[in-house]
């Protein structure tokens, strides 16, 4: 197949995705549901309680928020890339598959898609800021969308890779249950993983979702916590964050895109 | 058009398509008929580069399935089993996203699709949302969706399913017409027996392999004429009267409740076998008298002794018996 139809193919997959997403508004609003419950209830609760934070300079929601980007990322992305066992059963896909366009441009086409769903759902977290004391620039907002792309695509293709040999939704709850929301809750979303014990520690240095939340962190509160408030809640570098990201990426996408070219 | 020769494809210990080989030429309506697990989608998918076969080769439209992957589906139209609908988009979007992926222009794409439309009289729907259509609207869809890059061979796993027998009748006409109007070869499978009856040729398929392969007059004539069935007072004492003084076998179905005679002239053979057993030393009462042309059931039922329906639940038995072994079998798409 050419690589004309490859790319018109994987744009086609791209396309449908962001159109699915804009043309369904009433899921856009529910989705904003569980990000307010945990900001606003479980934020508002916890808030006397974390008050030491940062020397007590970062509000406990604040200190949160990007955590609860983060999380929307996450499921939008892996929820997106699952889908395709689905799709690929009952749906839409088939009818991709069976075109003259390769496997590996559906794949590709596919976590452009769900990234750029996923961030776009990242996005509309941020629309909260302000309620919660956050303001933000508008550098801050393009560098917090660069780096939500680049969670949602190392998330996307991540599901991609549990996704492309599965052919039943029967496994689907199981990945839930047992690593998303392990992956979110080791991923310093919700308390910070410095002064953690050691083993939590390992298993937040090999969590994708860790090297996300730290980043975003650091981009909402540069602006507005002491270097040295923020160094206390911070891992690593934004540049480096964002490198590990990138090898993460690398290392989910190529065998994703491999197992899913596989033929029958 | 099609040339398939050998086709095998195996899933774990089981043969899903064992041997299959037939022709079909420009512009016929080829259909494969057999029992839901025969074989018929696995033929599809192989010919449609979807699923590798394990032996044998095919051509179609004179592209290798094997080595010209991207022209045979350059020059195809599948419609699915299972619709393959976006129900969040309306038809138009739908229709765009595949024109998208076979890259026809957008200039052509709006003649043609405006044309089809128009055709199976889908025009003023285009707009809405699919999850508003009814299932025959999804079918007529489909079909031009299936149209839109100009194939010239169009693969439909079981059109008409889960239909009822007016949107199949409906759906069955439009697709006459478009083959008379783009000279358009179908390859299609069913397991609907009247299906079978609009195709220039059928392939019956069981177990994986081609029983027969003819036109359906032809396949029908393999019956051997007309069916009568009668329901007398003594069914057996009635059987052998037809025997010694018609020479002709008379089978006991039903339990024994029915009489089946197949003669070559069922029209000439009711009154005179009512006569014969009206004027038995012991006088037999016909209570009912049935005459019916062959079909294509009965042909299926000649050549394997079983009707489409009970093999049909061997298959579903089968497919339990593979999940509980933990191997993936053909299931319900085979």
């Amino acid at each position: 197949m050419d690589l004309r139809s490859d790319v018109r193919g994987a744009y086609t997959v791209w396309y449908r995705d962001v159109l699915r997403f804009f043309s369904d508004r009433t899921r856009i609003v529910a989705s904003l549901g569980q990000p307010l419950l945990f900001l606003f209830i479980f934020g508002g609760g916890m808030a006397g309680a974390m008050a030491s934070l940062g020397g007590g300079e970062v509000d406990y929601r604040r200190f949160m928020f990007p955590g609860i980007i983060g999380m929307s990322v996450l499921f939008t992305a892996v929820f997106s890339a699952v889908s395709v066992v689905w799709d690929r059963e009952f749906g839409f896909l088939r009818e991709v598959l069976v075109a003259p366009v390769s496997r590996a441009a559906v794949a590709i086409g596919k976590v452009a898609g769900g990234s750029t769903v996923a961030m776009f759902q990242g996005g509309i977290i941020l629309l909260l800021a302000p309620f919660i004391g956050v303001d933000l620039t508008v550098g801050q907002v393009l560098s917090l969308l660069g780096l939500m792309l680049l969670l949602a695509a190392v998330m996307t293709a991540f599901g991609l890779l549990l996704a492309a040999r599965q052919r039943t939704m029967e496994g689907f709850q199981m990945v839930m249950q047992f690593l998303l929301m392990p992956m979110l809750f080791v991923s310093g979303a919700f308390f910070p993983l410095n002064g953690v014990p050691v083993w939590l520690r390992w298993l937040a240095d090999v969590n994708p979702v860790t090297y996300g939340v730290d980043a975003l962190r650091q981009t909402v509160l540069s602006a507005t916590v002491s270097e040295s408030a923020l160094a206390a809640l911070s891992l690593r570098t934004v540049g480096a964050n964002v490198a590990c990201l990138a090898a993460f990426f690398l290392a989910f996408l190529v065998p994703a895109i491999a197992l899913f070219s596989r033929q029958d | 058009m099609i040339h398939a020769e050998g086709l095998v494809r195996r899933f774990g210990a089981s043969t899903a398509v064992d041997e299959v080989s037939f022709e079909v030429g420009e512009g016929e309506v080829f259909g494969f008929l057999g029992p839901n697990g025969a074989g018929k989608t696995t033929t599809i998918n192989m010919l449609c580069t979807l699923l590798r076969p394990d032996g044998g080769s095919a051509k179609v439209n004179g592209f290798d399935i094997r080595r010209e992957r991207a022209q045979v589906r350059r020059s195809i139209g599948l419609i699915f089993q299972d619709q393959t609908l976006d129900e969040r988009l309306t038809g138009m979007q739908n229709l765009r996203f595949h024109a998208m992926l076979y890259g026809v222009p957008r200039d052509t794409f709006r003649e043609r699709a405006g044309e089809l439309l128009s055709m199976v009289g889908l025009e003023s729907k285009a707009g809405e949302n699919v999850r508003q259509y009814s299932g025959g609207m999804r079918r007529r869809l489909e079909i031009v969706r299936g149209l839109l890059h100009h194939p010239r061979v169009l693969f439909l796993d079981e059109p008409t399913i889960g239909l009822d027998p007016q949107t199949r009748r409906r759906i069955w006409e439009h697709l006459l017409e478009l083959r008379s109007a783009k000279g358009l070869t179908l390859f299609m499978t069913t397991h609907y027996m009247d299906e079978a009856e609009h195709c220039d040729r059928i392939a019956v398929i069981d177990n994986g392999r081609i029983i027969a392969l003819d036109t359906p007059d032809k396949l029908k004539a393999m019956v051997g004429g007309d069916i009568v069935t009668l329901e007398t007072s003594d069914n057996e004492a009635a059987a052998g009267r037809i025997r010694s003084l018609h020479g002709m076998e008379a089978r006991l179905t039903d339990g024994g409740r029915k009489l089946v005679v197949e003669v070559e002239d069922g029209g000439r053979f009711v009154p005179v076998v009512l006569e014969t057993l009206r004027s038995a030393a012991v006088p037999l009462d016909v209570t009912d008298v049935a005459l019916s042309r062959p079909t294509v059931e009965d042909v299926f039922i000649k050549l394997t002794g079983r009707t489409i329906r009970e093999s049909e639940a061997d298959a579903v038995e089968r497919a339990r018996m593979h999940r509980r072994a933990g191997r993936r079998g053909p299931g319900a798409h085979g």
